[in-house]
């Protein structure tokens, strides 16, 4: 998959509420099992199944047997390369902006 | 060329070489500071690597391919999750060396299928756990909890 | 080395503060015990030109700050000056730092438009034990031994 591929299933992933719960809930306490991340959420276990499936294939979330269990990780990696490739730029451009612009504002008073 | 990723890191740590290989190879040290995983890495070649994560998992065991301490240790590195476990066991080989009285750590961690999940994870994760071990060893101070945000899978304590 | 630039990535994490950080990167106090008794002469604005000052005088790298935003961002171009790499022309050096709880991690990446660069080669030997000395005098106060002194001969 490309990197613009992978990146439209991250997005899509974080689209919903319900999915981004689900990514808060296993940052609080990694390494859930299915019936864990059910309790205290409201939301069939089916619906919940259905969520971390797409997180899955997103690669935000990875599992790993314990016996005959499946515990539940946040896989930040995804997140963070988005973070670097999108936000870092953002907030840099826009503060360069800010210094701009408080460059212009300093020197005015003169 | 080939478009099989590989990973090198160098790190440079004011102690001995027998320190450092201990380190990497005794799981009551790793537990310390490589965020509660114990990695058991201390037999002869042919011998098990063992992980185990903080909630008590083990992983699949890797095997030692060399081990000559304490300068070069080669282990495999099989993968561990649903979403990798197609993907073949990749090696990691650490060379330890002294350079003008200080410890130089080398990893290589290699052999890895193209497109490699397991490569993006380690990527971010070696710098952590190799920054860690480097503080360990120089000022005996370990990581907070929580602090380290990569794909290091660390579990967080149950309420 | 693909895609017809040549570049060098590496991360640390230092139990240290972002300011803390920013300033030791920047100040010859601090760049002097970890970075081989060198110091950098600039004005740390953007635009300003930079270099990078070996103890006996000579001019080692020059450049320009190209991005400025303490604590967290610096962006230089950077030529060698005193071998023969200078005929490479300008790379780019970034520091990013972010804080995560007790620690700061830094990334600096290290990149030539060329690729098969071997003025990156070069300082892809050399970040790793700068950086590694840095980290060692931020958290126990002193930096590493082979990196207080300017190489003899060179």
């Amino acid at each position: 998959m490309d990197d613009g591929l992978k990146a439209d299933a991250v997005f899509r992933a974080l689209a919903d509420a319900s999915r981004r719960e689900l990514l808060d809930r296993l940052r609080a306490e990694n390494g859930q099992t299915l019936s864990e991340l059910c309790t205290r959420l409201e939301m069939t276990r089916q619906a919940v199944s259905k969520h971390l499936a797409i997180l899955e294939d997103a690669n935000l979330v990875a599992t790993v047997r314990r016996g005959r269990e499946k515990l539940h990780y946040l896989n930040p990696v995804p997140i963070h390369e988005i973070a670097e490739r999108w936000i870092g730029k953002f907030e840099r451009s826009r503060l360069q902006a800010l210094s701009d612009m408080k460059q212009a504002l300093e020197q005015s008073d003169e | 060329m080939s478009d099989k990723p590989k990973f090198v890191y160098v790190i440079y740590i004011a102690s001995t070489p027998e320190k450092v290989f201990a380190a990497l190879t005794d799981p009551d040290q790793t537990e310390q500071y490589w965020f509660g995983f114990r990695v058991g890495a201390n037999g002869k070649v042919g011998a098990p690597r063992t992980v185990r994560n903080p909630a008590g998992v083990d992983f699949p065991n890797g095997v030692i391919l060399e081990s000559d301490p304490p300068r070069r240790l080669a282990y495999t590195w099989p993968p561990h999750t649903d979403q990798t476990n197609h993907e073949r066991p990749s090696r990691v080989t650490f060379d330890i060396d002294v350079i003008k009285g200080q410890v130089r750590l080398t990893i290589v961690h290699d052999d890895f299928d193209a497109g490699s999940k397991v490569f993006e994870g380690i990527s971010q994760g070696w710098p952590a756990v190799l920054s860690s071990l480097k503080s360990f060893l120089e000022t005996g101070r370990v990581p907070e909890p929580g602090w380290c945000e990569p794909a290091v899978q660390v579990d967080r304590v149950r309420a | 080395m693909s895609e017809g630039r040549s570049s060098f990535v590496y991360v640390t994490y230092i139990r240290t503060t972002p300011e803390k950080l920013w300033r030791a990167l920047i100040e010859p106090e601090f760049t002097r015990q970890f970075w081989c008794e060198t110091v950098q002469d600039c004005d740390w604005k953007v635009g300003a030109t930079w270099k990078l000052m070996i103890p006996d005088g000579r001019v080692g790298d020059a450049g320009e700050v190209l991005e400025f935003d303490p604590p967290r961002h610096l962006a230089l171009s950077w030529q060698n000056q005193f071998t023969e790499l200078r005929a490479e022309g300008h790379s780019r050096l970034t520091y990013t730092l972010e804080p995560q709880q007790d620690m700061v991690k830094l990334t600096v990446t290290h990149e030539m438009p060329h690729p098969d660069s071997k003025f990156i080669e070069k300082v892809s030997g050399g970040w790793p034990i700068i950086l590694s000395s840095l980290k060692s005098l931020l958290e126990t106060g002193e930096s590493l031994e082979s990196t207080r002194r300017w190489p003899e001969g060179m």
